[in-house]
């Protein structure tokens, strides 16, 4: 073909641009990072931690519909009795410090779910503000 | 402390079992909660039962009102436990339960020869949470609808696009809009409940978080001079049957079929 | 056939430059109104919908201007409306378009939109504005695409777009009803509460839509190769003239309805647009504008001689234009909120920023439209070059791809 090795060494660089968010991580050992999640301070939580981790968001969901669509603010946990389908007022107060638990994750995954533009952090309410 | 917190709370749902028993209408024959200040303090962790009705109404004493015309508990009460930000301006204001000149609040009935004492009067003005709202007709995502169970015309802030056709449609001014940002401008945050976002629409949603806890309204609660009573209108036996029997009320423009059920003794 | 809008000449793109000079000067703005949030426009708690809305409800009526050209060519077979039906349809995209960024822009959480369609709610007006609006700029889309394309081969359009053209004008109407019956429904409007409003909207978008499409004739005569030629543009300013009595006539109907009752909760909303209440006359003065206008505008509409005067007809056309949208815009929606459903007294006027995006979005209207005029006259100069081998003729007034 025209011009032929222009075009072989562009499609290299093509590649090699477009795979490198796969093989930057791995050449330079960050391949291997887990986000460090600050351990509750009490337990156990509602649900166990392997659901937790792929779901929670459903949860919460799920949690916003009962509550605020049907009305259905409480449930009977087996081990927790009444829980409070609640995310300031349940999961935050075991999860205190939301900086060393929720946004680990999401900052590194590039998430920003906007439920904290109204939801409360209990520990960052400082009065007068 | 020698219980631990996943103790009390297996202890408190059996006691939740226990008050599951009681009768719905009669907590209303029972002494109100002590209305202590800190009456609008986030509600504590002892669970209660629910308070449950077919059909919240509120009924409202403006001879009460009268006699306290500086009074504004209902107010700053309901809009501390709520969060209801105060930006300083009318044009910005959000407000869900306030006080209102008779001539405001019964518009379409005002004269000139208002009996003296009601000239000067302000009278509690909120929410009718109408039986027929023509706000809920209007809302195109149904962020506002009218709870079946209780008659609770509520709302999801999630959900609503704010396109304030709600606002529009409301004939007593009951609803105000997030023109911006509400947070910087709330004195003082109670962390258990929300606040809004900007965007949205917001009004009295009849504390159906604290009913949901066994309390009664924030405003009630707050009300020192009892002008503010509280029940459901489908228990014949309740509190405000009993003063709906008794005594004469209007409510804000009845000609326009709403059914508001906010009924006002004057 | 898009490509086309990339090629023109100084003026074309002078004219382009500009409007993107002004869109973006309404983007600049609304980024200043999305961070801090809709309080940077003049509206309050007690008037709740303003200049945006404004637009949106003077719009839809602009959109109007297909279906009168539409409707006499297809159903009743005057032939004259043959080269111009393309030019209604345009514009009612250009207007829909701009419908739908106006209540972009004025919603509390537009990113949330979305809700509309995941959670469909019949007893809503604003549910079946979205879905006529949506319905009519499909509708314009596909039978513009495919009577320009049968133009651009020289053939007659498909026959199955016939009933979809047909289906168009029902259609339009419906627009325009649904549109007044966001108003009309609410019984804490008293002001909006009226049978009339909806025939009201009928009339007054039956007159823009068509002095707007004369207006645009008369520059494409100007500035371009294309003219429409005299007797399309002389009947259009007949149905201009006719919507515009009975719009007049329909206005005094209300009046007189207010005014004869005297029932306060009436009278004092007109009071407040002509008059005044309690010191609080920001309106009045542009509703006498928009009297005045709408009384020039008949008398040169209804004076045979001066209506068969292209020039003078431009000019009614303009008067026209500009007395509904102070009536059926800023009039319409502003009074409704004076006084509030308390007896309340709250002003309103449009901020800068307000401003702003409008003519952003009026520049991105103009835009799509020019661009869609761009096409189509692009398309027709191929006919036009094929036919007359490249010799400048004498500019094409009559006939069309239909062989009529």
């Amino acid at each position: 073909m025209h011009d032929g090795g222009k075009v072989i060494i562009g499609l290299i660089i093509f590649l090699a641009l477009i795979t490198f968010p796969l093989w930057y991580n791995v050449a330079t050992g960050k391949a291997g990072y887990v986000p460090e999640l600050e351990k509750a301070t009490d337990g156990p939580c509602v649900r166990d931690t392997i659901y937790m981790k792929a779901n929670h968001m459903d949860l919460l969901n799920d949690w916003r519909d009962e509550v605020v669509r049907s009305g259905d603010r409480f449930y009977q946990h087996a081990d927790l009795g009444r829980v409070e389908k609640s995310l300031s007022n349940t999961c935050l107060s075991c999860h205190e410090n939301k900086d060393k638990f929720c946004d680990r994750c999401h900052d590194y995954m590039g998430v920003e779910p906007y439920c904290w533009d109204c939801h409360i952090i209990p520990k960052e309410l400082t009065y007068g503000n | 402390m020698g219980i631990d917190r996943r103790k009390f709370v297996k202890l408190a749902g059996l006691t939740v079992l226990g008050f599951a028993g009681a009768k719905p209408g009669g907590v209303f024959s029972q002494e109100t909660p002590a209305a202590d200040t800190a009456s609008t303090a986030p509600p504590s962790g002892e669970p209660t039962a629910p308070l449950e009705g077919k059909r919240w109404a509120m009924i409202v004493d403006v001879r009460k009102c009268m006699q306290n015309p500086d009074c504004h508990a209902c107010s700053d009460a309901c809009h501390l436990t709520h969060n209801v930000p105060d930006f300083g301006n009318p044009k910005d204001e959000i407000k869900w339960i306030w006080k209102e000149s008779f001539h405001h609040a019964f518009h379409e009935q005002g004269h000139e020869h208002l009996e003296e004492r009601m000239l000067h009067t302000k009278l509690p003005v909120l929410c009718n949470h109408c039986d027929n709202p023509p706000c809920v007709k209007v809302c195109p995502t149904q962020a506002t609808w009218r709870r079946e169970k209780d008659g609770i015309v509520m709302m999801d802030w999630h959900r609503c696009i704010g396109c304030r056709y709600c606002v529009v449609a409301c004939p007593y001014g009951s609803r105000s809009f997030n023109w911006r940002d509400p947070r910087p401008f709330i004195k003082e945050i109670q962390p258990d409940f929300p606040t809004r976002t900007r965007g949205v629409v917001e009004k009295c949603t009849f504390c159906e978080e604290r009913l949901s806890r066994g309390q009664l309204p924030a405003c009630v609660e707050a009300c020192e001079h009892g002008a503010l009573k509280f029940g459901d209108l489908e228990d014949p036996d309740s509190e405000v049957r009993a003063i709906l029997r008794e005594n004469y009320t209007i409510r804000r423009k009845p000609a326009l079929g709403t059914q508001p059920e906010i009924y006002y003794i004057v | 056939m898009i490509e086309k809008a990339l090629t023109g000449n100084r003026g074309y793109w002078s004219w382009v430059a500009v409007l993107l000079v002004f869109i973006g000067i309404g983007f600049l703005c609304y980024l200043r109104q999305y961070n801090t949030g809709l309080t940077v426009t003049g509206l309050s708690r007690d008037v709740t919908w303003g200049f945006y809305i404004a637009q949106f409800t003077f719009l839809v009526g602009v959109a109007a201007s297909a279906v009168m050209v539409v409707l006499p060519y297809y159903l009743h077979n005057y032939k004259d409306f043959g080269k111009i039906t393309i030019l209604g349809e345009f514009v009612a995209i250009g207007a829909v378009i701009m419908c739908v960024t106006f209540i972009f822009v004025d919603l509390g959480q537009a990113f949330r939109g979305f809700n509309l369609f995941l959670h469909p709610t019949p007893h809503s007006l604003m549910f079946w504005d979205t879905v006529a609006l949506g319905g009519y700029l499909m509708l314009n889309v596909i039978i513009s695409q495919v009577t320009l394309g049968a133009e651009r081969k020289g053939i007659a359009p498909p026959r199955w777009i016939r009933p979809i053209i047909i289906l168009s004008i029902p259609w339009a109407v419906s627009i325009h009803t649904v549109t007044a019956f966001l108003y009309a429904g609410l019984a804490a409007r008293p002001f909006w509460l009226t049978a009339i409003l909806a025939p009201r909207f009928l009339a007054s978008a039956f007159a823009v839509g068509p002095a707007l499409l004369i207006l645009f004739c008369l520059i494409l005569r100007r500035f371009t190769r294309f003219d429409a030629g005299d007797k399309p543009i002389q009947k259009l300013g007949v149905i201009v003239t006719y919507a515009m009595v009975v719009n007049v006539f329909f206005i005094l109907m209300e009046i007189f309805t207010a005014f004869y009752s005297d029932i306060p909760e009436h009278v004092l909303h007109f009071q407040y647009m002509f008059v005044g209440i309690e010191g609080a006359t920001t309106l009045a003065p542009w509703m006498w504008v928009s009297v005045l206008a709408a009384l020039v505008s008949l008398i040169m509409l209804l004076v045979p001689s001066i209506r068969a005067n292209t020039k003078w007809l431009a000019v009614a056309c303009v008067v026209v234009f500009v007395s509904l949208w102070i009536d059926k815009g800023l009039g319409l929606v502003i009074a409704g909120f004076v006084p509030s459903p308390l007896g309340t007294i709250t002003e309103y006027w449009p901020t800068w920023t307000e401003f702003g995006i409008s003519v952003g979005i009026y520049a991105m209207g103009a835009l799509i439209i020019s661009v869609l005029y761009k096409v189509v006259l692009s398309v027709r100069g191929q006919v036009e070059v094929k036919k007359y081998k490249g010799v400048e003729m004498a500019r094409e007034t009559a006939g069309n791809a239909y062989g009529s």
